[in-house]
């Protein structure tokens, strides 16, 4: 045990330096930066964009007397409803020939027509490129319904705000589990597919015949996996710290303004770092034998597209544990052993008990023990043409 | 002129000692039966034609793939990664980290074996500026020349003072001063106690480096011993040239005797020298020239593993 630690560890710092300290390591711990910088340059564009761009309004063909009392129905209205979410109203004074005027509006681009509203306040008549039971028409019907009504005073209400109630909780926590689900989804999804060239790139600098004539081939496959691991929670160090940063500067209150999970937010990062791990390194173990079994960067890219399909797979089993965390289904993914990191932490988000953790803890170090040496025999096998046949029944004993 | 390797009396168990190895690649049996035994301090050779079963059976010796059947002890070892720090490996397939330093990979390498990285630097350092690439030490190796780069994985292999050094086909794609200082270090290896066993191809580098060689054809051992048994399999040959053609003296030579420009070459008849020579004397045959050649490393192998198999190792055979 001790020749295959150490020759792990050799190996592991080779990996680990070798990653950390190449220039693309700071490409990948930037690698977050560029969606959200993306996403802020397009947002910000499709944001001018949308206020640059007129809203299309109605045309309201009425005396000003009877435009008014509907302008004042929808000043009511922007009370509980955000004015945005409103249909904005322009008035024009009725002209002899209604009908042309009508068509002439309707052809009207400055500002965008997108109907005409004639007849009030007797005989409404709303014409253009709308829903008869659309949101326009809804709303057009209410501002008629309270545009000749005096609007009664309201009984006053008194509002006692509380910090959560157990159904906002249970909401907020489910928001929790599947916010974690997702980081550790895309972040292992990342990792993965840097972990199948690996064993290629060990394999195409000839260097592995050299590796596994001076230590237990598992040590290479251990060695490679947790010096990813390694690399991969400093970018995950980063990254939350700079998470936290700008979620401190952005929101007051920082973490503690974010929906609270059932364990705390110090258990919860605790575990979602531990479930990390082991979803890394399950999935880790099982696609390093997929890319030992590969010669050339094609292949690799060939193999790339299961394996991520198959990843979307577990995580969708997985997400069942968030939405409905009692169901069977949800059960079910805690215990096969692929998809129980992703469906734990939900978990922790949503019940404060310890003692399920610990058991899925061993329950997937037992997994990924298993996983590597199955990895370590099938390279053996295929790779450098050596070993038994594979017996599933014999793994313990070899 | 040929330098020959010293044949060396050597005491005590065998460095390496394998019994019957078979491997079966699905139907295709690539070694059948090997059995050696390497004394330990010597330079052994391992010779034969490309897909001989070299490579495989050095891969067995060193616990890279597991025979199919057989049995080998590597010092002392019935597994051979139990003695995996006292191994050196430089396989025939080189193989280096493109970006990592020339003295990182050899303590790397060093590492790999339970060297500590620290000495293995240090030890990386002295050996490259005995090999003339002190000023390589910190650049990458992507950077090196292919034989710089050979040169340092041979460093990487050596770096942990290991007892046994196994180099497969170790002179391949290097220019001839580099294979002269390979076998130089090889040599020094040996006097100071490693045991040294290579596969070649090259004839040559055989004979002038091992004690003894195992030939090996079709995955089986044709001939496992001294280099001087290996030549002793042959009597040695006579080239004759004479002033006369014909005589009295032509019933001593060899019915199967070649004419090679003006000389008769034949082997020398069983009877040995004194015979032949009285009867070219008593005949009139008129000496110009007589040699009596001790056979060669090569012209034992052709006895040994055949036309075909020296035909292609000529064929793959560098100028020397």
């Amino acid at each position: 045990m001790s020749k295959l630690l150490r020759g792990a560890f050799v190996i592991g710092r080779r990996d680990f330096s070798a990653t950390v300290l190449s220039k693309t390591f700071l490409f990948f711990l930037l690698g977050p930066m560029f969606p959200l910088m993306f996403g802020g340059i397009f947002g910000g564009i499709g944001a001018s964009v949308a206020s640059q761009r007129e809203k299309p309004v109605v045309a309201v063909v009425a005396s000003q007397s009877d435009f008014d009392a509907l302008s004042a129905a929808r000043m009511r209205l922007t009370d509980a409803i955000d004015d945005g979410k409103l249909v904005g109203l322009i008035r024009f004074a009725p002209e002899p020939d209604a009908a042309a005027q009508q068509k002439r509006l309707l052809a009207t681009s400055n500002p965008p027509i997108q109907a005409v509203l004639t007849g009030i306040p007797a005989h409404p008549s709303l014409t253009g490129a709308i829903h008869p039971d659309g949101t326009t028409a809804r709303q057009l019907q209410l501002m008629l319904a309270t545009a000749d009504v005096a609007p009664a005073p309201a009984p006053r209400m008194d509002v006692t705000p509380t910090d959560s109630t157990s159904g906002s909780l249970s909401k907020d926590r489910s928001i929790t589990g599947q916010i974690g689900q997702m980081i550790l989804f895309f972040l292992t999804l990342l990792l993965s597919t840097m972990l199948l060239s690996q064993l290629v790139e060990e394999k195409s600098n000839k260097i592995v015949e050299v590796v596994a004539a001076a230590v237990p081939i598992e040590s290479l496959f251990v060695g490679k996996l947790f010096a990813m691991l390694a690399a991969s929670i400093l970018g995950l160090l980063v990254w939350t710290a700079a998470g936290a940063a700008v979620i401190a500067s952005l929101k007051q209150g920082g973490l503690g303004a974010l929906p609270p999970p059932a364990m705390g937010w110090p258990g919860f990062l605790g575990l979602t770092v531990i479930y990390f791990a082991m979803n890394y390194l399950l999935l880790g173990a099982v696609f390093l034998t997929i890319g030992a079994q590969a010669s050339t960067v094609r292949e690799v890219q060939t193999l790339s597209m299961p394996v991520t399909f198959a990843q979307v797979v577990i995580f969708g089993f997985a997400a069942t544990s968030a939405v409905s965390p009692d169901s069977g289904a949800s059960l079910a993914a805690m215990i096969f052993p692929l998809s129980s990191p992703l469906a734990m932490v939900a978990r922790a988000a949503q019940s404060p008990d310890l003692w399920p953790h610990v058991a899925a803890i061993a329950w997937q170090a037992l997994w990924v023990a298993v996983i590597l040496r199955l990895g370590a025999r099938l390279f053996r096998k295929t790779v450098l043409k050596s070993g038994p046949g594979l017996k599933w029944w014999r793994l313990g004993r070899t | 002129m040929l330098r020959q390797a010293q044949h060396e009396r050597f005491e005590g168990p065998a460095a390496v000692e394998a019994t019957d190895l078979v491997k079966d690649f699905g139907e295709t049996r690539a070694v059948d039966g090997v059995s050696l035994s390497v004394p330990s301090g010597s330079i052994y050779g391992l010779l034969g034609p490309n897909g001989a079963g070299k490579t495989t059976t050095l891969r067995m010796l060193l616990g890279i793939i597991d025979p199919s059947s057989g049995t080998r002890h590597v010092l002392g070892h019935t597994r051979p990664i139990d003695a995996a720090s006292e191994v050196g490996y430089l396989p025939e397939e080189r193989g280096l980290y493109p970006a990592m330093h020339a003295r990182d990979a050899i303590a790397f390498m060093g590492a790999l074996r339970g060297l500590p990285l620290r000495e293995g630097r240090r030890r990386a350092d002295e050996l490259l500026k005995e090999h003339g690439l002190g000023d390589w030490a910190k650049k990458p190796i992507r950077n090196l020349s292919k034989g710089m780069a050979q040169t340092v994985q041979l460093l990487g292999t050596i770096i942990h003072k290991p007892r046994l050094i196994v180099l497969d086909e170790p002179f391949s794609g290097l220019d001839a001063i580099n294979q002269a200082r390979l076998e130089e270090r090889i040599r020094g290896e040996a006097r100071n106690g490693a045991t040294v066993i290579f596969s070649t191809h090259v004839i040559a580098h055989a004979e002038r480096l091992c004690e003894r060689i195992a030939i090996i054809a079709k995955g089986k051992v044709a001939f496992e011993g001294r280099v001087d048994e290996a030549r002793s399999r042959l009597r040695p040959i006579v080239r004759l040239r004479t002033r006369t053609s014909e005589g009295p003296w032509r019933a001593a030579i060899p019915a199967d005797a070649r004419q090679e420009g003006d000389h008769l070459v034949f082997e020398l008849p069983a009877t040995g020298p004194e015979p032949l020579l009285r009867a070219l004397l008593d005949g009139g045959a008129g000496i110009e020239a007589l040699a009596i050649e001790r056979p060669g490393l090569h012209d034992a192998f052709v006895a040994i593993a055949g036309e075909a198999a020296a035909v292609e190792m000529i064929q793959k055979e560098p100028e020397q």
